[in-house]
C-alpha cells in the first residue's frame, strides 16, 4: 500500500511541476502559455481534410483552409447580400464580350442562339506576389536552388520548414493559365475537368493529349503544361487574362471565384514533381503555395493546421460597404483596415464533440458549432418561439448566429418507376399527395432540433428567384392561413391519392395496398428513430413504406442504374445562382442514362425549355418569371418531396468580431477579428485549478494506509509468535 | 536459438501471405475498385471516365487475382492482388489510394501513439502489480476483501465512461490538465497525464485480479513456504521470490504487445485528440483505401508474429530452464 502512495505522490510532483512549468495561464490550457495573448485564431476540424491541391479540393473543409491560401480572380463581397462577386488579384470585373463563330464581337442584344463563343477578360492587378517558398529560391547564378535534389539535401528534409531558403515572385496571368491546365492533369482527376470540357474552348482536345503523353511519359518526372497550348486561354500580357468559352455560360464567372481557379505557379509543380519529396508526403496536394493572406505553416493533418500571415501579401483592405444593418452591427468599424486581421490561425483536429464542447466552454476555442448532445444546454425555444441562448451561454457572452444553408435536403422519386414516375396527371397527385403526407415541420422539430426551414421548392432562401411570404409557397403542398404557410390536411392528401387511383392507400384496379419502397444508406442503429418516421408519414395515407437499406457503395449502383424508387439526397450549392439548383433536375442531367446529377431522371420538355432559357439570362424581371414558372414546374410535378434546408447554429465568444455568415465566401478568415486580451482574462476566470478534492483524495488515501499499516504490524506480531 | 529464429520467420511468411489473401478477399467482397473510384473523387460531376481514369492510374483495372488474357507467368503477376502485395514483403508499402506515402505517414503517426502506450504500459505494470501484491500481502483480510471488490466494480464500468469521467474531473471540474490535444517534444507531458492515469485506472480492476491470481498461486508454494521457514519477512518473500517467479505469464501478457503497442488506441487517441496511429486503419476502412488497409493488416501480423518470438526469447532470459531449439 505504501507503494501506492508513492504512486499518488508521483503523479502529484508532476502536477506540482505542471503548475510551476505553466504558471503564466491555466493549468489546462492546451496551447503554449507564450501565445496567450497573441493574435491567433483557435478553431477545429473533425474530419482531416482529402486534398490540399486546389485542383481537386471540393469539400468544405478542405475550402475553408485553401480558400485563405489561394487567390482565384474574383471573390463574393463579405458583407453585401445577395451575394455579389468582386475582383480579388483582378483589377476589375472581367469585361465580357460574345462572338459569333468567325470571332467577331456581337452587339448588346444579340440573341443567345447566334452567340457562338463568350469571351472573358481579366487585367490583373500589378505587384502581387506568391508567398515566400523553397519552390523559387535562386542561387546566386539565377538557378532553382531546389529544383534538383540530391540524396544528401533530401536526407535533411522532412517537412517544408527544413528547407533554409525562399524566394518568391511576382504573380501573372500565367500563374492561372497554368492552373486552367492542371484541372485536366490525368493524375490529378480534377472534379471540374468534366463540366469544363463542355465550356472551355479547346478544354477537351487538350485533355485527350494530355492523357495520351502523360502515361507515355517517363513516370517520376516533372510533367510540364508549359508546353500545351489551351485554345480557350490566352495570356496577351503577364498581366492580361483572356478565356473563351463555347456558347454563353453567365454562370462560369462563379467558378472563377473558387480554389479551381486559383493561380499556380509552374515552380511549385516542378519542385513537388520530385520523388525524393513525394515520398516524404512533401506535396502540392499538401503544400499550397499561394498568394493570399495566410500560408500554411503547419500540415498535420492527423492533428493541427496552421496559417500565419503571408508576410508578402499584398494591400487589401476590410470593405467600406455593406447593407443597411451592418454598420449598427459594427460590422464596418474597421473599413479601410488592411486584412488580414488575425496574424494566425490554429485548427486543431477534434474527432469527439465531447472535449471538443468542453474546450469551446473553457474558452478555447473561439466558435464552435452545436452538436445534438449540447443543443439543450446552449440553446432554448423563447417565448416567442425562437431560439435563444440559455442563461449558461449568456452569462458566458457566447453570442448565437443562424443562417439557412444553400442547400436542399430531400427526398426523391424516380420518375422511371412504373409505380411513382410518369409525369400523367394521376402521377403527379400520387406524389404530391405523398409530400402532403411528409410533415416536414415535424421532422425538423424531432431530429434537427428545429434547425431547418421546410422547403417550398428547389431555391433555397438567399438564392436569386427565392421569394419569400405568400407567393413562395408551395401551393400543391401549403395553404397560406394568417400570414404563414400551413401544410394541406391529410384529407386533402387522402383525395389526392384517392384520385391517384389509390383510394385509402388501395390500388383501385388490383385492389392491393400500395407499398413503396425507400432506398437509403443506412449507419445502424441511430437511423431506426428516423425510418420509424418516416413510415408512420405514409401509414397516415394507408400507404406502406419498406426500407431497402443498403451501404454506401450498393445505394450508389442503385441510382447509377436508375433502380431506386423513392431516395434520400441532398444537394450544396457550389454557387449563389438558381441554375445551380434547377441543374438537377435537367434532362440531360439525367442520372439514367447520362450519369449527371439529375438522380430523379425527371426529364420534361417544358422544364428543359424554360432552364435553358433561365441559365442564359441576366438577373432581372425575365430571370424572375422564368424562375417562378420553373418552380411552378416542378411544384406540381413533385419529382421530389421538397424537404428542407438545414439551419446552421454557430457559437462565438465575446472576443470573437466581425462575424456575419457568408456560405459562399471561402476565404473569409481575413475578416475576423479577435479580442486576445479579452480572451486571455476570460480564460484565466473560467480555468482556476481546483485542488482540494485531490488533496481531500490524498488525505483519504492516507487514512486508508494506517488501517493497512496496522494490520501489517499485526501480522508481523502474529509470524513472531 | 538462431536456428530456431530462422525456423520462425520462415513460418510466418506462409503466414503473412495467408493474412494478405483474406484481407484482400474481404476488402473486395463488400467493395469494388469502381466503389473506391467513387469514394475518393467525391459525390458531384463524377464521371464514368473519371473513375476509369482512376483505376487505370493506380492499377485497380487488372483482374483481381487472376489474369486470363495475359499469358505466363502474367496471369499471375499482372493482377491487383500481385502488383499490391509484392511491396508489403519488403515492407515497401507505397502510397495510399489518396496519395500520400504510407510509410511516412505510419512513421509520424508512430511516435505520439508510443508516447502514450509505452507510459501506459509501465505505469500499469508499476501500479496493478504492486497492488496485485499488497493484495496478496493481506489476503484473507478485510483489505483483500474489499480491494477485490473494488477490482470487480471497476471492471464492471465500461472504458469509454473512463475516458468521459476522467475528462470530466479532471479537465472540466478541477481544471488541472487540457481536456484533450497534444503537442511535440516533452511539451506532450502535460497532455499524456490524463490518458495514462485513465489508461492506469481503467486497467486496474482487470490488471490486479489477474496479477494476484497469479501470485496467489505461487504464495502457497513449498519454496515460498521453506523461504518463511528460514525466517524471511514475508516482504522479502513476496517480492524476491514470488514475484520472480510469476514473471513467465506476466511475460507471457506483456511481451507479446510490445511491437504492437505503437499501433495505437483508437478510443482513447480520439477522445485525447492524440495524433497516433490509432485511427489510422479505421479511417482508411471508410475511405475505402485498401492500400492503407493491407498495409496496416500485415503491418499488424508481423508485428503480432514478432511479439510471440520476443516472448519465447524472454522466457529464456527470466527462466534458465527454458531452451529454445
Amino acid at each position: 500500500m505504501s507503494t501506492g502512495s508513492n504512486q499518488l505522490g508521483l503523479y502529484l510532483t508532476l502536477f506540482a511541476a505542471l503548475g510551476l512549468a505553466g504558471c503564466e495561464g491555466p493549468l489546462n490550457s492546451p496551447y503554449p502559455a507564450a501565445d496567450a495573448e497573441r493574435n491567433i485564431l483557435y478553431s477545429s476540424f473533425s474530419e482531416r481534410p482529402k486534398h490540399l491541391d486546389p485542383a481537386r479540393a471540393y469539400s468544405s473543409d478542405e475550402s475553408l483552409i485553401l480558400g485563405q491560401i489561394y487567390e482565384p480572380l474574383l471573390q463574393y463581397h463579405y458583407l453585401k447580400r445577395p451575394y455579389v462577386l468582386e475582383p480579388a488579384t483582378a483589377e476589375a470585373l472581367p469585361e465580357i464580350r460574345y462572338l459569333d463563330a468567325g470571332g467577331r464581337v456581337l452587339p448588346p442584344g444579340t440573341p443567345d442562339s447566334a452567340i457562338a463563343y463568350s469571351e472573358y477578360d481579366f487585367r490583373l492587378k500589378r505587384g502581387i506576389r506568391f508567398q515566400p517558398h523553397p519552390a523559387f529560391a535562386r542561387g546566386v547564378g539565377g538557378e532553382y536552388l531546389y529544383h534538383h535534389l540530391g540524396p544528401e539535401q533530401l536526407a535533411r528534409i522532412q517537412t517544408l520548414a527544413d528547407f533554409s531558403e525562399t524566394g518568391t515572385r511576382e504573380l501573372t496571368a500565367e500563374d492561372y493559365a497554368y492552373q486552367i491546365k492542371r484541372l485536366l492533369h490525368p493524375a490529378l482527376h480534377s472534379p471540374i475537368a468534366e463540366l469544363m470540357k463542355e465550356h472551355i474552348v479547346g478544354f477537351k482536345a487538350l485533355g485527350d493529349t494530355l492523357e495520351r503523353d502523360y502515361f507515355a511519359a517517363p513516370k517520376g518526372q516533372f510533367f510540364d503544361l508549359r508546353r500545351y497550348a489551351l485554345e480557350g486561354v490566352q495570356v496577351p500580357d503577364p498581366h492580361r487574362l483572356v478565356i473563351r468559352l463555347n456558347g454563353k455560360y453567365p454562370q462560369f464567372r462563379f467558378w472563377l471565384a473558387m480554389s479551381f481557379f486559383a493561380p499556380m505557379p509552374w515552380e511549385a509543380d516542378a519542385f513537388y514533381a520530385q520523388p525524393g519529396l513525394i515520398e516524404k508526403n512533401i506535396t502540392l496536394d499538401w503544400y499550397p503555395v499561394g498568394s493570399g493572406p495566410y500560408m500554411l505553416a503547419e500540415n498535420n493533418p492527423n492533428r493541427r493546421m496552421v496559417l500565419e500571415r503571408n508576410p508578402y501579401f499584398h494591400e487589401d483592405r476590410y470593405p467600406a460597404e455593406g447593407d443597411p444593418e451592418d454598420a449598427p452591427a459594427g460590422l464596418l468599424a474597421d473599413a479601410g483596415r488592411l486584412l488580414p486581421l488575425v496574424d494566425r490561425v490554429v485548427m486543431v483536429l477534434e474527432k469527439e464533440t465531447i472535449p471538443y464542447w468542453n474546450k469551446f466552454l473553457q474558452g478555447y476555442y473561439d466558435y464552435s458549432g452545436i452538436a445534438s448532445d449540447n443543443f439543450d444546454q446552449a440553446v432554448q425555444v423563447g417565448s416567442s418561439g425562437s431560439p435563444e441562448l440559455t442563461p449558461e451561454m449568456l452569462e458566458k457572452g457566447i453570442r448565437l448566429e443562424t443562417s439557412v444553408a444553400a442547400s436542399d435536403y430531400y427526398l426523391g422519386f424516380n420518375l422511371r418507376d412504373p409505380v411513382v414516375g410518369g409525369l400523367d396527371e394521376a402521377h403527379c397527385k400520387l406524389r404530391q399527395a405523398l409530400s402532403i403526407a411528409m410533415d416536414y415541420e415535424e421532422f425538423i422539430a424531432i431530429f434537427m432540433n428545429g434547425r431547418g426551414v421546410p422547403a417550398q421548392g428547389v431555391l433555397p432562401p438567399g438564392i436569386y428567384g427565392y421569394r419569400e411570404g405568400e407567393k413562395g409557397i408551395n401551393p400543391y403542398v401549403y395553404d397560406w392561413v394568417d400570414g404563414a404557410p400551413r401544410r394541406k390536411s391529410i384529407e386533402t392528401a387522402r383525395r389526392l391519392l384517392a384520385e391517384a387511383g389509390y383510394p385509402n392507400g388501395v390500388d383501385a384496379v388490383t385492389g392491393k395496398p400500395l407499398v413503396l419502397y425507400l432506398d437509403l444508406s443506412t449507419h445502424g442503429a441511430d437511423d431506426k428513430p428516423l425510418l420509424a418516421w418516416y413510415r408512420k408519414q405514409l401509414e397516415k395515407l394507408g400507404v406502406q413504406l419498406v426500407f431497402r437499406a443498403t451501404d454506401y457503395n450498393q445505394f450508389q449502383q442503385k441510382m447509377a442504374a436508375g433502380n431506386a424508387q423513392i431516395y434520400q439526397w441532398g444537394w450544396n450549392a457550389d454557387y449563389p445562382d438558381p441554375e445551380n439548383f434547377f441543374f438537377l433536375l435537367y434532362g440531360r442531367n439525367a442520372k439514367v442514362p447520362n450519369g449527371g446529377e439529375n438522380t430523379s431522371n425527371y426529364v420534361s420538355e417544358e422544364f428543359d425549355r424554360l432552364f435553358e432559357r433561365m441559365r442564359n439570362l441576366d438577373d432581372g424581371p425575365e430571370r424572375l418569371a422564368v424562375i417562378d414558372a420553373l418552380q411552378e414546374k416542378v411544384r406540381h410535378d413533385a419529382p421530389w418531396i421538397f424537404g428542407l434546408h438545414p439551419k446552421g447554429f454557430s457559437l462565438h465568444h465575446a472576443w470573437y468580431g466581425n462575424l456575419k455568415p457568408n456560405l459562399m465566401a471561402n476565404n473569409k478568415l481575413k475578416y475576423l477579428k479577435i479580442d486576445a486580451r479579452q480572451r486571455a482574462a476570460r480564460r484565466a476566470e473560467w480555468n482556476r485549478p481546483v485542488w482540494w478534492p485531490l488533496l481531500a483524495g490524498l488525505a483519504l488515501l492516507l487514512a486508508a494506509v494506517v488501517p493497512a499499516y496496522r494490520s501489517y504490524r499485526h501480522r508481523l506480531r502474529a509470524a513472531a509468535l | 536459438m538462431t536456428a530456431y529464429l530462422i525456423r520462425r520467420a520462415l513460418y510466418a511468411l506462409p503466414l503473412l501471405l495467408g493474412v494478405n489473401v483474406l484481407t484482400f478477399v474481404l476488402f473486395f467482397v463488400v467493395n469494388s475498385p469502381d466503389d473506391m473510384a467513387r469514394m475518393h473523387l467525391g459525390q458531384k460531376h463524377v464521371t464514368q471516365e473519371a473513375i476509369d481514369l482512376w483505376k487505370h492510374e493506380r492499377g485497380y483495372d487488372l483482374p483481381k487475382l487472376w489474369n486470363a488474357g495475359a499469358e505466363g507467368t502474367a496471369k499471375l503477376t499482372e493482377t491487383i492482388f500481385f502488383q499490391k502485395s509484392v511491396g508489403l514483403f519488403l515492407f515497401r508499402f507505397g502510397r495510399s489510394d489518396s496519395g500520400r506515402d504510407i510509410g511516412a505517414d505510419i512513421a509520424q503517426r508512430a511516435w505520439p501513439s508510443l508516447a502514450f502506450a509505452v507510459p501506459a504500459l509501465i505505469f500499469g505494470l508499476l501500479v496493478h502489480i504492486t497492488l496485485a501484491v499488497g493484495l496478496v500481502f493481506f489476503r484473507l483480510t478485510y483489505l483483500e476483501f474489499w480491494g477485490v471488490a473494488l477490482c470487480v466494480a471497476l471492471l464492471s464500468i465500461s472504458s469509454l465512461f473512463y475516458i468521459i469521467g476522467g475528462q470530466y474531473l479532471m479537465g472540466k471540474l478541477l481544471l488541472l490538465v487540457p481536456i484533450s490535444g497534444y503537442d511535440g517534444g516533452w511539451n506532450a507531458v502535460k497532455f499524456l497525464i490524463l490518458p495514462v492515469i485513465i489508461s492506469v485506472v481503467a486497467g486496474t480492476g482487470s490488471g490486479v485480479r489477474w496479477y494476484r491470481t497469479l501470485f496467489l498461486e505461487e504464495v502457497e508454494r513449498d519454496y515460498v513456504r521453506t523461504a518463511r521457514a528460514k525466517g524471511l519477512s514475508e516482504t522479502r518473500a513476496l517480492f524476491t521470490h514470488v514475484l520472480r517467479n510469476a514473471l513467465i505469464p506476466i511475460l507471457t501478457g506483456v511481451v507479446v504487445i510490445l511491437p504492437s503497442l505503437f499501433i495505437g488506441s483508437l478510443i482513447t487517441e480520439s477522445f485525447f485528440a492524440i495524433p497516433g496511429l490509432g485511427s489510422y486503419t479505421i479511417d482508411a476502412i471508410a475511405q475505402q483505401d485498401f492500400a492503407i488497409v493491407r498495409a496496416m493488416v500485415f503491418l499488424g501480423s508481423a508485428l503480432y508474429i514478432l511479439g510471440l518470438v520476443l516472448t519465447d526469447i524472454s522466457y529464456t532470459l527470466a527462466d534458465p530452464r527454458v531452451r529454445l531449439n
